[in-house]
C-alpha cells in the first residue's frame, strides 16, 4: 500500500530540494569563512539557533525511547504498530542533531575529542558520549528494519538476543541526556533569566520531554493514517492521550511550584518580552493542550488530539527556545537574532531529514496500519524465529 | 594577584606590558578582547581591572568537555587549543565573561590571560605586575596577598570597604581586588555567590550512576513484572477460550 507523506504539502520535492541545496550553500559559507562571518554569534552570546534546534530534535525524537520502554519494557504490546516510525523518527532526529552539533563546533574536525578526552565534571561531556552511544543504540534498534529487506537474516538474531540489554540502556541514556539539556544551563544562574533558570532544570527538562515524546507519537500516528487506516485504534491514542494530560499537569505542578518557592513569580506580574515569553510557553504547551486532553471528547477525536499534541509539541519548541535564547537575552541586555546562514542550514537540515523520512519510508517496512485483519507479515521468514523488533503479536489489533 | 583599586591611576601599562609579553598588537583596548588580555573599565574616577581570575575552582574547567582547561598547582588556568573542540561552553559558564573566540578564524582557538605561565615556570612575575608603576597589582602567594590585603584594609579602615573581593568568591580566585567601594557598583555581578558554580552541576551529574544502576533494575525489573503479568494473563485467557489478554494501558 502507499502512505502518502505530509499530502497537504503539494511540490515537496522542489521545496526540499530548494533547501537542501540553500543549506549546502550555507554549510560551505560556513566552512570557508568560519562561524564569525557566517553566525550572528558573538562572545556573548556563543550558543545560539543551532543549540536550540539540537534542544528541539532530542525533544521530539524522545518518542523513541518512550515507545520502546512502553511496549518493550511496560509490555503494552498493543502500541506496537507505532514502534517503527518513533523509532525512525528518532535515528534520523539523532543523526541530524549529531549533524548541526558537528556544524556548530568551532573546529568540527576535532569533533571525536570527547571520545579520548574526558572530563568528567562536564555535562557536555555526558552529552558527547550519551549521544553517541544512544545514536548507536539507535542504529542497532533500526537495523533489523533494513536487514530485513534484504533478507539478511542472520545479525538479527545476534541483535534479538542482546535488544533486552539494549532497549534498557537506550531508555536510561535517554533519561540521561534528555534531562542533561537542562544541566546544561545549571552552571549559569547569573545569565539565564530566573523565568527559566531553576535548580530542577535537568527535572523539567525531562518531564517536558516525555509530553513531546508521546505527543510526537500521536502526531505520527494521525498523519500516516490518512486514507482510511489508522496505526492506532481510537481508544489506545485516547489513553495516550490521557498520560500526556498527567504529564503536562506534573510538569505545570513542579514549574508553578518551583517559581512561587524561588520567588521568581514576581517577574511575572510586570508585562515584559520576559513574562510574555514565558506566558506563551506555558500556555500554548501546558494549559490549554491539557485543557483541551482532560475532555474525553477531544482524545477520541482525531481533530481534537491533533490540535492538542500540535500544541503541545509547539509549546515544547517554545520551551526550549526561550531556554536556549530569549533566557539568555536578559544578560547583558544581549539581543541575538540568527543570520540567514544560520537559518538556511537548519531549514536545509530539517528538509534533509523530512526527505530521508519519506525515503526509507518508501523503501522499507515501517508502516504497518491497523487493518481489518491483522496481517501475516510478509517479509518475515516464518521458519525462523521471529526478533523481538520484527513480531507483531499485539494480539488486540483492532480496528476503529 | 593583589590588585588595588585605590592605587589604579589608570595609565594602561599593564595592557601595555601584556601585549608586550604575549605578542599582540600594542594598541590601546577598553574592552577584553582577543587581543588584550587584559583592560580598564572605568567607573567615575575608579579604574578596575578586568583579566581571568584564574578561578580556584574554574567553572571554564569544569565545563570544557575535552579538558582543554586546566588548572594548574602554581595558579593559572592554561588551555590547549589542539584539544578544544570548539563548543564555547566556556565563553558560556564564565562567570566573568572571560574567555574570547577567534570567531573570524577557521580554526578558531580561545584567548585570554594565561597569567604569564612561562614567566611563573621562571620564577618571575607576570608581566603586568612586574610593569605596574604605583603598585596597584602585586603579585605574590595567595595566602600571603589575603594577609596583606586584611592588613591594609585594617590599617585605613575608611579608605576601603571590608571586603576581599576573590577571597571566596565562587569559590575564591587567584585576583584579589580591593575597593574603597562596594563591588557591585564596579560591575561585579552580585548574583555570585561564594559557592563555585561546578558545584551547581555536580549535585545533577553525581546523580548520572544512581540513574544508571538504580534505573537499570527499575527497568529490568518493570520488564520482568509486566512481562510476567501478560504471560498469566495469556495464560487465563486460554484458560477461559476466546476472551482477549488483558494489558496495562500504561506506556
Ligand atoms: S575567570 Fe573565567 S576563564 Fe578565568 S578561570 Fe575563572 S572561569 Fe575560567
Ligand atoms: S570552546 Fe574549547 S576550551 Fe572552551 S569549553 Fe569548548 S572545548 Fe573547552
Ligand atoms: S598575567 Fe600575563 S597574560 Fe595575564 S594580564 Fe598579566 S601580563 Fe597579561
Amino acid at each position: 500500500m502507499k502512505i502518502r507523506l505530509l499530502p497537504r504539502i503539494t511540490r515537496w520535492h522542489p521545496i526540499a530540494t530548494t533547501l537542501i541545496l540553500a543549506g549546502t550553500l550555507a554549510a560551505i559559507a560556513r566552512f570557508t569563512y568560519g562561524l564569525g562571518a557566517t553566525t550572528n554569534l558573538s562572545d556573548e552570546f556563543p550558543w545560539g539557533l543551532w543549540i536550540g534546534f539540537d534542544f528541539l530534535g532530542i525533544g521530539l525524537a524522545a518518542s523513541g525511547f518512550t515507545i520502546v520502554a512502553a511496549v518493550h519494557l511496560f509490555h503494552a504490546k498493543e502500541y506496537e504498530p507505532i514502534v517503527r516510525p518513533a523509532i525512525l523518527t528518532a535515528f534520523i532526529g539523532y543523526m541530524l542533531v549529531v549533524l548541526v552539533l558537528i556544524l556548530d563546533l568551532g573546529r568540527p574536525d576535532h569533533f571525536w575529542h570527547p571520545l579520548v578526552m574526558w572530563n568528567p565534571h562536564s555535562v557536555m561531556c555526558e552529552i558527547s558520549w550519551c549521544l553517541m552511544l544512544y545514536t548507536s543504540v539507535l542504529s542497532l534498534e533500526f537495523a533489523p528494519i533494513v536487514l530485513e529487506r534484504f533478507n539478511i537474516l542472520w545479525p538479527i538474531k545476534w541483535i534479538h538476543a542482546i535488544s533486552l540489554p539494549l532497549m534498557i540502556f537506550g531508555v536510561l541514556l535517554s533519561t540521561l541526556h534528555q534531562s542533561s539539556f537542562g544541566s546544561l544551563y545549571l552552571i549559569v544562574p547569573n545569565r539565564l533569566h530566573a523565568l527559566w533558570y531553576t535548580p530542577l532544570l535537568p527535572v523539567l527538562f525531562f518531564i517536558s520531554c516525555l509530553a513531546s515524546g508521546i505527543s510526537m507519537i500521536l502526531l505520527e500516528s494521525l498523519i500516516f493514517s490518512r486514507g482510511g487506516r489508522d496505526l492506532l485504534p481510537t481508544r489506545l491514542r485516547a489513553n495516550l492521550a490521557k498520560v500526556i494530560a498527567v504529564i503536562l499537569a506534573l510538569y505545570f505542578v513542579v514549574r508553578v511550584e518551583n517559581l512561587l518557592a524561588r520567588g521568581a513569580w514576581h517577574e511575572l506580574t510586570t508585562v515584559t518580552y520576559f513574562s510574555l515569553a514565558f506566558y506563551a510557553e506555558l500556555l500554548i504547551g501546558f494549559v490549554i493542550p491539557f485543557g483541551l486532553l482532560v475532555v474525553e471528547r477531544v482524545r477520541n477525536s482525531r481533530r481534537g488530539l491533533y490540535a492538542a499534541t500540535l500544541l503541545v509539541v509547539v509549546g515544547f519548541a517554545l520551551n526550549r527556545m526561550n531556554t536556549a535564547i530569549t533566557g539568555l537575552e536578559s544578560y547583558p541586555a544581549q539581543t541575538y537574532f540568527p543570520s540567514l546562514i544560520e537559518i538556511f542550514i537548519m531549514l536545509g537540515i530539517t528538509a534533509l531529514g523530512f526527505s530521508a523520512f519519506s525515503f526509507i519510508v518508501k523503501h522499507l517496512p515501517i508502516f504497518e496500519p491497523v487493518a481489518v485483519t491483522p496481517r501475516v507479515r510478509q517479509e518475515a521468514v516464518t521458519a525462523r524465529p521471529e526478533p523481538v523488533f520484527l513480531t507483531r503479536h499485539g494480539g488486540d489489533l483492532e480496528s476503529s | 594577584m593583589l590588585i588595588d583599586l585605590t592605587l589604579c591611576v589608570g595609565c594602561n601599562v599593564c595592557q601595555g606590558a601584556c601585549k608586550e609579553e604575549n605578542q599582540l598588537p600594542p594598541s590601546e583596548e577598553k574592552y577584553l578582547s582577543l587581543t588584550a588580555y587584559t583592560a580598564l573599565s572605568k567607573y567615575n574616577d575608579l579604574y578596575i581591572r578586568r583579566m581571568c581570575q584564574h578561578c580556584d575552582v574554574p567553572t571554564c574547567v569544569s565545563v570544557c568537555p575535552v579538558a582543554a582547561l586546566s588548572k594548574s598547582e602554581a595558579g593559572p588556568v592554561a588551555y590547549d587549543g589542539e584539544k578544544c573542540i570548539g563548543c564555547r561552553y566556556c565563553l558560556q559558564a564564565c562567570p566573568y565573561h572571560v574567555p574570547k573566540y577567534e570567531w573570524s578564524s577557521t580554526k578558531p582557538r580561545i584567548q585570554k590571560c594565561k597569567f604569564c605561565a612561562p614567566r611563573l615556570a621562571k620564577g618571575l612575575p607576570p608581566a603586568c605586575a612586574e610593569a605596574c608603576p604605583t603598585g596597584a597589582t602585586i603579585f605574590g602567594e595567595r595566602d600571603e596577598l589575603l594577609l596583606e590585603a586584611a592588613r591594609r584594609i585594617s590599617a585605613e579602615p575608611t579608605k576601603y570597604v571590608p571586603r576581599i573581593y576573590g577571597k571566596d568568591d565562587v569559590g575564591g580566585t587567584s585576583m584579589l581586588y580591593l575597593s574603597p567601594v562596594p563591588f557591585e557598583q564596579l560591575g561585579f555581578d552580585a548574583r555570585l555567590g561564594k559557592i563555585p558554580m561546578p558545584m551547581l552541576t555536580m549535585s545533577a551529574l553525581s546523580k548520572v550512576p544512581n540513574v544508571l544502576s538504580v534505573g537499570g533494575v527499575m527497568l529490568g525489573g518493570i520488564w520482568w513484572i509486566t512481562n510476567r503479568r501478560s504471560e498469566v494473563a495469556a495464560f487465563e485467557a486460554s484458560e477461559k477460550k476466546g476472551e482477549t489478554p488483558e494489558h496495562e494501558d500504561k506506556p
